[in-house]
């Protein structure tokens, strides 16, 4: 009963090509905004909730385990320990790209080893291909790159990437 | 975790029927939705106008590029006229439609129900790639302009890291699971692959390649759940539904660990209480663990607790998730195998499980006698889990 389209088919087919004019104007919210006005002072910020001890990076105004507000502002650590990291040769798109993006997640300090929950970031790595591909990377201790201060929008990209020290 | 469990009803599969997945189907999702719900009618020998409920399982919207797919889709589903509802929990929507309907008979309020699932993921251009987009954070990880490979690809790197785990070890499910689907007519890309081509295979995100991944389909599936009493007049051969699990972790997958997968395990572990499970290794009998990528049908099973962690590449190396193994995983072919047009294939995961406590999985059927299976889906940032356990 099914019966699929073939590659030379989809060119005798009418497409409808359709991009639609929708533009976001997101709200960062009240953490998040701390949080990146933190980043253009070159400072990671989360909030910790006193009843659980969990902080949040990114930060929360609320503990989503204890459902009550969370407590204060902390500055962690631009250091941690590279938990994952991988090479991306496609776009976001799908396209081929010849050099790979490099990214991974960091555990931020103070943390320790035996968190299952941290303090964490999802950013770029300024690594080689090759220590990705063969894990090197993974777990060695890195630290940001900051962007100039005058170059920093309160953006995530205000930092560079995570080098390795 | 407590869960209180007072049913008014059992609840029973009695039907089920499914598309063929394939890439770029010329029918519309309505089509589709109509042709799988259709055959599920005729399994369990009832009509449209014997159905009380229905419930309709699609991922986001944006695959089909049709908006509010629940409305949309009630048409071809039978739903006009009827009490209908739409689930979505990203991939692990296929197993919750189904947990939907279970809970729509369990609860007294219908006595039949039927699940439908369906997924057109190849009208998006240029590529579908592109529509996941939007289930990143717009501003902390939008910027750094993922795709959403990256995420598993993570995931996958750091399940390997922490275990010791290498990609040769991976690359057997997805050797397994395409082999098992040359046996499923349904079956998008079924085949016999080797280690070395799925190590050979285009590097997209490392350490993903292509063959480690499920394809891009479309297809539908449809399940009628029923009442003990309208199972027994309808069929000889109804499949119980003894324990249902769900639950979702937080979105901060940067901030937990993704070496294992607690989502799944909350989950499990709720099914399981529900269904008297004690040892799940022992007492399951066949399996369908999601398998979207290959990594995921091993970290599945850890989450599951069939495996300690770190352990399911050693067990699928013995063959225990062989066809003929100790506990056959994915002998449909999984999501690698059959293909992924992603809700419908949660439920056709549901399906398999179905057909082989019925005995009618045809080339399908694994060759010991069984009487326990489970289902499971996954979805979202790491997030989204659904269990499903059944006994004939
Ligand atoms: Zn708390």
């Amino acid at each position: 009963m099914v019966t699929s389209l073939k590659e030379e088919e989809l060119h005798k087919h009418v497409l409808i090509p359709y991009k639609p004019n929708a533009k976001y104007a997101y709200t960062a919210g009240q953490a998040q905004s701390r949080y990146l006005l933190g980043l253009k002072e070159g400072k990671i910020l989360g909030r910790k909730c006193v009843k659980c001890g969990k902080i949040y990076v990114p930060p929360k105004m609320y503990c989503d385990e204890c459902f009550r507000p969370t407590d204060t502002w902390v500055e962690v650590m631009d250091e941690g320990y590279v938990m994952t990291a991988v090479a991306s040769f496609i776009s976001w798109t799908r396209e081929k790209i010849s050099e790979p993006e490099l990214v991974g997640v960091i555990r931020l300090l103070p943390s320790s080893p035996r968190d299952f929950v941290y303090p964490g970031i999802f950013h770029k790595l300024c690594v080689s291909y090759e220590e990705v591909k063969n894990m090197s990377v993974i777990g060695k201790r890195v630290k940001a790159v900051w962007r100039p201060k005058e170059e920093r929008k309160a953006s995530i990209n205000d930092i560079q990437c995570f080098k390795v020290i | 975790m407590k869960v209180n469990i007072h049913l008014n009803k059992r609840v029973a599969v009695i039907g089920a029927g499914m598309t063929q997945f394939r890439r770029r189907i010329l029918e519309t999702p309505q089509e589709i939705a109509w042709e799988a719900s259709s055959k599920a009618l005729e399994e369990a020998g009832l009509e449209l106008k014997d159905i009380e409920c229905v419930v309709i399982g699609s991922a986001p919207d944006a695959f089909d590029g049709v908006n509010l797919k629940g409305e949309y889709l009630s048409h071809g589903s039978g739903g006009i006229r009827k009490p209908s509802s739409r689930v979505f929990v990203g991939g692990a929507t296929g197993v919750m439609a189904a947990i939907t309907g279970w809970y729509h008979v369990a609860s007294g309020m219908c006595n039949t129900v039927l699940v439908v699932a369906e997924e057109k993921m190849s009208p998006a251009r240029p590529h579908p790639q592109s529509v996941f987009r939007y289930i990143w954070d717009p501003i902390l990880e939008k910027p750094l302009n993922p795709n959403l490979i990256w995420i598993f690809a993570m995931e996958m790197h750091r399940y390997m890291a922490t275990y010791g785990i290498k990609k040769e070890e991976i690359a057997l499910v997805s050797v397994k699971n395409k082999r098992n689907a040359a046996n499923n007519p349904y079956a998008q890309l079924g085949g016999n692959i080797t280690v070395d081509d799925v190590l050979n295979s285009e590097v997209l995100v490392w350490p993903v390649q292509l063959l480690d991944i499920s394809p891009v389909s479309d297809g539908g599936a449809a399940m009628i759940m029923a009442s003990e009493d309208v199972a027994r007049r309808y069929s000889d051969t109804p499949i119980w539904v003894d324990g249902v699990g769900w639950t979702l972790d937080n979105t901060e997958w940067p901030a937990r660990d993704l070496a294992y997968a607690r989502y799944l395990e909350f989950a499990a572990r709720m099914a399981y209480k529900m269904a008297g499970i004690e040892n799940p290794y022992k007492e399951l009998d066949v399996i369908e663990p999601y398998d979207p990528f290959d990594y995921k049908e091993l970290h599945h099973i850890e989450g599951l607790r069939i495996a300690q962690r770190g352990e399911a590449p050693k067990l699928l190396k013995e063959g225990v998730f062989d066809i003929d193994g100790d506990i056959p995983s994915s002998p449909s072919g999984g999501l690698l195998g059959v293909g992924n047009p992603i809700a419908a294939a949660g439920l056709m995961k549901v399906i398999s499980i179905y057909w082989q406590l019925k005995g009618t999985a045809g080339k399908m059927q694994v060759k010991k006698p069984v009487h326990t299976g489970l289902a499971q889906a996954w979805g979202d940032l790491m997030q989204a889990s659904t269990v499903i356990i059944m006994r004939n």
